[in-house]
């Protein structure tokens, strides 16, 4: 319940309102290892704490990414932190997304928005044993151009990985030349075998729903569908009862869940 | 010669050990002092604010002598017995949970330097309580909040030491209350788990005694110290009959059959709109709850901004801030809120502890400032089931006879 010291080390300025922080341990001696999905707690000096995923661990340090959009008082302040700064971490928290059940698979990653931050260290881990999986997709969407996150890295994935990339924005100007629309939209323009696939989804709890929808109607099984939620949380470790989510506690049962355990539940309103 | 003793040994010992005993109310009072001289801060049934609280007691005159309450959906009175009962009353407000899940405490201080900040984490606390005049129904509802702060991935250190520390003088139930359905709940009126003494309060013409056993060896102890007789068949028969007239007082009834299945299938009903149009979203029954364990957590600052704290405190669900995320509350509606409580009660609390939530103490139907009464509220949505049509006496609420 007492948050580790951990320092910035580097900011990266994502887009307009997200950064990214790449802590590390204060005492270099201090354990720290996570799965991708997990997230930590972060705690900037009286402001307060807020959960935030780790999205990948920094080449040639031991530090963490951390991927944070302004929203609030304490993300305002974790992304105007400066390299150098102290912030307590408690965590990692929850449970990680399937990597091991995806082996010998074909997988979809669909994100959006921010959502694209809890699966890019599932994308790190994929493409670290590349051979063992089959096609992999991501299809992210965002709201604008200047919204699309990672977007560097897109390249790479593509070209160096052999990883199916697509990308949309809601809305678009003259300078943007590729698509517009829906997330869900991309799922038919990439290549993948719904019998032998799993998908891991990642956004706002709308484009979610239809996400499975559409990989539903790909032919996909619910059970091979992974997607994470979003509640209030507090304690992160199942005490303060806020992230309830019909029977699950989303800090220790989630945040990723596989689409058919949390079915019933994801369709009530105010659940 | 020596082999026939070991028999008898072995015979016996179960025998002494289960034995219950007499003490008269000097005797209990022995046990007061017994207690506050072992260190332990005895807490009892005490009378304030004309409501019986939970508070240190000193010897048996702090404890409600004389005192009874009448109960119903948010009515609770204290009246006068024509005896002097020590235990004559049901349940107030406060339940055990205040002292082993306090309503606030602190997690840790924080203090700037020139490095940035450095964390002090709260010292565990190792006080110990005694806690006297525990019922059946609220033993049972620690032992959840047990599930919810020891048996689970991780351990409240604060409630652990608590918890490990305190001991249990229970007393079984000589009355029940017009909102008890422990019963119902298998949860009393007999103690029966969960105690190092248990008593039983008998008041017959110009006798007015405690029947008294131990249930773990620190009991067994301490009821050696306190110099008990033994006690006569009639005083043990005397106890049971007690024990079963409040049972068959109860003022409530809860169905409990396939309670989840239920509650799950109707989370869309249209009694919870009834519900919410009487629920204030007051947050009265998750306080008074003993099982009720949300938590929030306030970060403060001191006016130099060098100092910090964060403090944890009782939460509840019935409020807007409880579920909000970034874009606004998930449950903003006071039916999503007060279905989020009697559904996790009920049905989610026994996904995620292997236990119901609810332990028929009735003070969220007492406590209730508009009265909505849970059992009741069950009842209706059980009664509208289609399979339930021409059945429909039997499916709880208020019984008859309270």
């Amino acid at each position: 319940m007492v948050p580790r010291p951990f320092r910035v080390k580097t900011v990266i300025q994502e887009t307009h309102d997200t950064a990214t922080l790449d802590l590390q341990p204060e005492n270099p001696e201090e354990e720290f290892s996570f799965s991708p999905g997990q997230f930590n707690m972060l705690y900037v000096f009286g402001i307060g704490e807020v959960p935030i995923s780790i999205s990948g661990s920094s080449n040639g340090s031991d530090g963490f990414f951390h991927t944070i959009r302004d929203v609030g008082k304490v993300t305002h302040a974790l992304i105007n932190l400066r390299p150098g700064e102290k912030v307590g971490l408690r965590g990692p928290f929850g449970n990680p997304w399937p990597i091991e059940e995806g082996k010998g698979k074909d997988v979809v990653i669909m994100a959006g928005g921010i959502g694209l931050a809890p699966l890019r260290p599932a994308l790190y881990a994929l493409i670290s044993r590349r051979d063992q999986y089959g096609d992999i997709s991501l299809l992210y969407g965002s709201r604008t151009k200047e919204d699309l996150l990672f977007h560097p890295e897109f390249e790479i994935w593509k070209k160096k990985h052999g990883i199916q990339v697509k990308d949309t924005i809601d809305t678009g100007d003259r300078s943007w030349k590729g698509n517009v629309g829906v997330v869900t939209t991309l799922v038919s323009r990439v290549s993948f075998d719904p019998s032998n696939c799993i998908a891991m989804i990642c956004g706002p709890e709308i484009m979610m729903k239809f996400s499975v929808l559409e990989l539903v109607h790909a032919g996909l099984a619910e059970k091979n569908i992974y997607i994470t939620m979003e509640r209030n949380m507090k304690c992160a470790v199942g005490f303060c009862g806020h992230c309830q989510f019909g029977p699950a506690f989303i800090c220790k049962d989630g945040p990723v869940f596989r689409y058919d355990r949390i079915k019933p539940f994801i369709s009530t309103r105010e659940l | 010669m020596g082999h026939a003793c070991y028999r008898i040994f072995l015979k016996t010992v179960p025998y002494i050990m289960n034995k219950p005993e007499v003490i008269g109310k000097e005797g209990l009072n022995r046990l007061i002092q017994i207690l506050t001289g072992m260190g332990y801060q005895v807490i009892g049934p005490t009378v304030r604010d004309e409501a019986i609280v939970y508070d240190s007691v000193h010897s048996i005159e702090d404890l409600p002598a004389g005192w009874t309450d009448e109960q119903e959906g948010g009515t609770y009175r204290l009246k006068k017995r024509s005896d002097e009962a020590l235990f004559g009353y049901t349940l107030g407000p406060h339940s055990w949970k205040q002292f082993l899940h306090p309503p606030e405490r602190r997690l840790w201080q924080a203090q700037k330097d020139s490095l940035g900040f450095d964390i002090v984490p709260e010292k565990l606390n190792n006080i110990k309580y005694a806690f006297l005049g525990v019922r059946s129904c609220e033993l049972h509802a620690i032992a959840i909040q047990d599930k919810v702060f020891i048996q689970s991935p991780h351990t409240d250190l604060h409630y652990q030491s608590l918890r490990q520390n305190a001991l249990f003088v229970a007393v079984n139930c000589g009355q029940a209350g017009n909102t008890c359905f422990c019963v119902s709940m298998q949860t009393g009126p007999k103690v029966e788990m969960g105690y190092d003494l248990v008593l039983t309060e008998i008041l017959d013409d110009e006798c007015h005694t405690f029947l008294i056993s131990a249930g773990s060896d620190a009991g067994k102890t301490i009821l050696k110290a306190v110099e008990a007789k033994p006690a006569g068949e009639n005083e043990v028969k005397r106890a049971e009959e007690i024990i079963a007239n409040t049972a068959n007082q109860m003022g409530r009834t809860m169905a409990t059959e396939n309670i989840k299945e239920l509650l799950y299938e109707n989370v869309e009903h249209p009694a919870w709109e009834k519900i919410a149009g009487r629920c204030l979203s007051c947050a009265n029954c998750t306080m008074v709850c003993p099982t009720c364990f949300c938590s929030t957590v306030e970060d403060v600052t001191d006016i130099t901004g060098d100092h910090a704290e964060r403090w944890q405190k009782w939460d509840s669900c019935f409020t807007m801030d409880f579920s909000s995320i970034h874009g606004g509350a998930v449950r903003n509606s006071t039916q999503s809120r007060y279905r989020q409580w009697m559904t996790h009660k009920l049905a989610s609390w026994q996904d995620q502890f292997d236990t119901s939530g609810c332990v028929g103490c009735g003070r969220c139907i007492t406590w209730c400032p508009v009265g909505i009464d849970l059992t009741r509220e069950v009842a209706v949505i059980r009664e509208s089931q289609p399979d339930q049509a021409g059945k429909l006496s039997g499916s709880g609420g208020q019984n008859e006879n309270s």
